[in-house]
């Protein structure tokens, strides 16, 4: 009934304007008007426009500057950030500049010199003066820009002290973890072929391998069985599908085998030292806690897509791009807290957010952050290390609708991967 | 069926390209509107969603959050490649080149009509991608993958991304076609005396743009075949260590990197692509309607040459938080900046000519300074985001969407709509009503300010694109009430475009017939009679010169002189 009447609004809507200007051409036509020959009144009725549109305009402009200054990001809470807003508000002076300067004399111009069948337009094809000047100011000021944003940008993105604490943020969809080094202060070498609902980041130790070895195992003997148990009576589709699961799996335990040996000969050539070693006291928790005035060099990975992890009350920024890391380094100098009297909100939390569309739930991929004293981190990170890694499945089940197909899937794997794991507990270990 | 269907003559295929950009523009126009009612009431229900998607993709009226990447992501697509592209190129290059020139039709009339079906078939094909199971291609218009990549990590992945995928490449193909066909064209029909340093500002914009389309074009198509064989093949170009689904993949080795470089490599061209036609339309209107010579003649053709040039080494600007060696980036907002300097000659370029001119408001003069307004504004924001400093905390929030839509869309769309209502009389030999024209630029003007303006302080405030609501980020409450306004204007907006769809399909049946020279311009194609014929002269072709800007010469009785007049004795032809 509302799609009926919707359409009978437009139609009659289209109607009436149909009608309305059937009767202007019929009247236009009567008096012998023609389309191209703008009248003085028209020229006049759009020379006012004009100068009427750029007050209009500017106000505008004015009104969302002053109406909205206090609902945009608060003081930046790092310390390149107060950098880089300096930046900003330098650009935006030049900007303002520029733009008012440029948009006064055009609407000035296109108000002032209306159409005078009497008049002649000025003859002037060119002034190598003028445009010389205008090409060389606009030249030195955009030297002067790019200079003093390429220093921010330097001072920004160069090498992080030697020994800089690391965290890092791990991406998946639709939701974030961290990881924390332990007290050896360095994170492990990872796989991701070792992920799994007790390994969310495939972090590499041999206990790590020999568990996903066995599961891979069991999986690959249970479908095996199950081949040749009921392989007849399968429809061929399914035989294929499992057969092809069973080949990939397969090689994925000989990939890890491969990493195993690799990692021994690692070890054994740098011992302590080699970043297989690191990875057994690593902290995993869905918290994200920084202490502040320290620098921090954040190591940002995917497990599936490219995601970005954006925190803007830091301005901090740098996309999570699969099958490689990459790196931020910065310092908070502001903590939840003083943030919290700063913005008169209780409530408030700095927040990371995903900033790069990643599927259904971009939207709502979230983790608040903690920016607190040195003590009152030490404090939670002993809590932290305490604890065991709080598992995936819980964060995953709500990852809104995504294919039919995919959701089966995932919910298969999650019950098969656990009843493996529970049939690993129970044998003796390797 | 000839004349209609298969046709060779430019000017046919000009207002087939025209009709079907239109088309398209209204698909990428109405798809705008439900997305922007989401953003302004998110996870309310409206009739007229549920209308359109059906109980499937906006069950009660509230839209879905995949459909809703969906239509951002075919919005963007159709606007970008299919209505500022094809539609926009399609058009004028096809109208103009020949005409302009003083040509009798394009260099190949088949390469032309296969270029034309080609963009006609991809467009079919981006239509019907929105019917399939698990809806169109949904990561963005970029369509970076893995996340285009992989059926798995969501459902417009599937059978939408492979026809988005084949659309392109059949589109890459027309535009490849028509691009070669332009370029040969205004290198080798040009009529005697029509010098390259006599050639109307439009066609310069058309050459350069066709230049840069064979060069980057190339380019995304083999991105799209790489990204095929990734989806089909089991190829690890773009793909590596991936764990989705529950389950690791195979695939190690790739960058999801490399295919932002490609695309990019097109998609930065691509946004001068889009807007040196709508600037050479702009330069060609303003003169003509200022009764002035364009400011700079040279100097305008100088900045197309430099844009043209400059764009192909900047495309790094989108890609400085990808993990790129920071030096890299330094050497993109180096390139980047510069192209400042030429934009900002040309903006000064346009003030000059408006400078004690003799200014005709008609409905195309009023898009084209709409144009210069719309420039500035969009161009500026652009220093902000060149600078990768600055980028960090603005890159893919709601300012670069601002940023874009001013700069590129409005800017190009404008360009386009004052090409129609200046060509109009060319096309069907039959005037547009002057007053709905009026009518028409004034909302959408206002509109489009009151669209993109808040939009860019929305983004300051730190709002993400592509979220299918702001309502899980408290910080972003304050600026809730922007979001409604610009929906508001987004509609008043889009309703307005039904005034000149009216306009121009009721003008191509009844509008008053036009007069050779309704605008007494002085360039080529309106020397050419009203009625239109094959071969475009009845006689022979003209003969050119002189410049096409002779508007107001001192010494002359009419404030105009086509370049087929004659110089006088002692008359110089100097115009730098």
């Amino acid at each position: 009934m509302t799609k009926l009447l919707i359409i009978v609004v437009l139609v009659l809507g289209v109607l009436a304007v149909v009608r309305l200007s059937r009767v202007y051409e019929l009247t236009a036509t009567l008096r012998g008007k023609r389309e191209e020959h703008i009248t003085d009144r028209d020229n006049r009725m759009n020379a006012r426009f004009m100068w009427l549109f750029c007050v209009l305009y500017f106000g505008f402009f004015l009104w969302l500057l002053f109406r909205y200054s206090d609902r945009m990001l608060p003081v930046a809470a790092s310390e390149h950030g107060v950098w880089t807003d300096q930046l900003m508000d330098v650009n935006w002076m030049i900007i303002f500049f520029v733009f008012f300067l440029t948009n006064i004399l055009l609407f000035y111009f296109a108000g002032r010199y209306v159409y005078d069948k009497d008049r002649k337009a000025h003859f002037l094809a060119h002034n190598n003066k003028l445009e010389l000047i205008w090409t060389v100011i606009p030249a030195i000021v955009l030297i002067g820009i790019i200079i003093y944003g390429l220093t921010i940008w330097n001072r920004i993105t160069a090498r992080s002290a030697e020994g800089t604490a690391q965290v890092e943020l791990y991406a998946k969809q639709f939701d974030w973890t961290a990881r924390y080094p332990g007290k050896d202060g360095l994170l492990g070498a990872t796989d991701y072929r070792l992920i799994n609902d007790n390994n969310p980041l495939g972090i590499v130790t041999r206990e790590a391998i020999g568990t996903r070895l066995a599961e891979l195992a069991i999986g690959v003997n249970a479908a095996v069985e199950k081949l040749q148990a009921e392989g007849k009576f399968l429809p061929p589709s399914t035989v294929a599908e499992i057969t092809e699961q069973v080949e990939r799996h397969k090689r994925m335990m000989r990939k890890i085998t491969n990493l195993k040996v690799m990692m021994e000969q690692d070890i054994a050539e740098k011992g302590a030292a080699s970043s297989y070693n690191h990875g057994a006291d690593d902290v995993v928790i869905k918290e994200f806690h920084l202490p502040v005035r320290r620098d921090v060099e954040l190591v940002i990975r995917s497990r599936d897509v490219i995601h970005s992890a954006y925190i803007p009350h830091l301005r901090a920024q740098m996309n999570a791009v699969p099958g490689m890391a990459t790196r931020f380094h910065m310092k908070p100098t502001i903590t939840t807290d003083s943030m919290r009297v700063v913005t008169e909100n209780e409530v408030f939390d700095f927040v990371l957010l995903c900033n790069k569309i990643c599927g259904a739930s971009h939207y709502n991929m979230q983790m608040p952050l903690v920016v607190e004293s040195q003590t009152a981190y030490d404090a939670w990170y002993a809590e932290a290390m305490k604890k065991p890694f709080q598992g995936a499945p819980a964060a995953e089940a709500p990852a809104a609708p995504a294919t039919p197909v995919a959701a089966d899937s995932t919910a298969a794997d999650t019950a098969k991967v656990a009843a493996l794991t529970a049939a690993v507990q129970a044998q003796p270990t390797h | 069926m000839t004349k209609y269907v298969f046709s060779q003559d430019h000017k046919m295929i000009s207002k087939q390209y025209l009709i079907t950009a239109i088309i398209m523009a209204w698909v990428a126009v109405i798809m705008s509107l439900m997305f922007r009612l989401q953003l302004a009431w998110p996870g309310e229900g409206f009739a007229i969603t549920n209308f359109f998607l059906g109980d499937k993709w906006a069950p009660g009226g509230v839209l879905d959050p995949n459909m809703y990447l969906a239509l951002v992501t075919i919005h963007g697509t159709i606007m970008v490649f299919f209505v500022l592209t094809g539609g926009l190129s399609g058009t004028f290059s096809n109208l103009l080149i020949p005409f302009q020139l003083g040509a009798r039709d394009m260099a190949s009339g088949f390469l032309n009509m296969l270029s034309y079906w080609f963009f006609f078939l991809s467009s079919i094909i981006m239509v019907a991608s929105l019917f399939v199971e698990g809806g169109p291609a949904s990561g963005g218009w970029t369509i970076y993958p893995p996340l285009s990549a992989l059926p798995q990590a969501m459902p417009g992945s599937g059978a939408g991304m492979t026809l988005w995928l084949v659309s392109m490449a059949i589109f890459i193909a027309s535009a490849l076609l028509g691009g070669l066909n332009y370029v040969v064209t205004i290198l080798n029909l040009r009529t005697k005396g029509m010098k390259m340093t006599r050639m109307p500002l439009t066609i310069w914009a058309f050459f350069i743009t066709a230049v840069l389309g064979i060069l980057s074009f190339p380019v995304l198509l083999s991105a799209a075949l790489l990204l095929l064989l990734d989806r089909s093949m089991g190829t690890s170009f773009y793909l590596s260590e991936i764990h989705i689904g529950g389950e690791a993949l195979d695939n190690v080795g790739g960058s999801p990197i490399l295919f932002q470089h490609l695309f990019w490599f097109l998609g930065h061209p691509e946004v001068y692509i889009v807007l040196l036609p709508a600037l050479g339309i702009t330069s060609e209107v303003i003169a003509t309607n200022a009764r002035k010579p364009i400011f700079g003649y040279r100097a305008m053709i100088g900045s197309i040459l430099a844009i043209g040039f400059l764009s192909f080494i900047v495309w790094g600007h989108h890609m400085y938080l990808t993990g790129m060696n920071p030096f890299l980036g330094s050497v993109f907002v180096f390139t980047t900046l510069l192209i400042a300097i030429p934009s900002a000659v040309k903006v000064f370029n346009y003030l000059t000519t408006l400078w004690r001119g003799n200014i005709i408001f008609t409905p195309a003069m009023l898009f084209s300074i709409g144009l210069v307004a719309t420039f500035i504004a969009g161009g500026l924001t652009g220093i902000i985001l060149a600078d990768s400093a600055l980028d960090i905390n603005v890159h893919d929030t709601y300012f670069v969407v601002a940023h874009f839509h001013v700069v590129m869309g409005m800017s190009a769309i404008f360009g386009m709509f004052a090409g129609v209502y200046h060509w109009f009389p060319r096309l069907y030999g039959r005037m547009m009503n002057t007053k709905l024209g009026y009518a028409h630029f004034w909302i959408t003007f206002i509109c489009a300010f009151g669209v993109f303006l808040p939009m860019h302080f929305v983004g300051m405030a730190g709002a993400p694109r592509r979220y299918y609501s702001n309502s899980e980020f408290p910080y972003l409450d304050g600026v809730a009430d922007l979001n409604v306004l610009i929906t508001l204007f987004a509609i008043v907006g889009g309703i307005a475009q039904v005034i000149f769809t009216y306009n121009f399909f009721y003008s191509i049946y009844r509008g008053q017939k036009s007069v050779q020279n309704p605008w007494r311009a002085n360039t080529l194609e309106w020397t050419a009679p009203v009625e239109h014929m094959h071969g475009n002269w009845p006689g022979a072709i003209p003969t050119v010169h002189r410049w096409p800007y002779d508007y107001s010469k001192p010494g002359k009785a009419e404030d105009f002189v086509p370049q087929n007049v004659p110089l006088e004795p002692g008359e110089e032809e100097d115009h730098g």
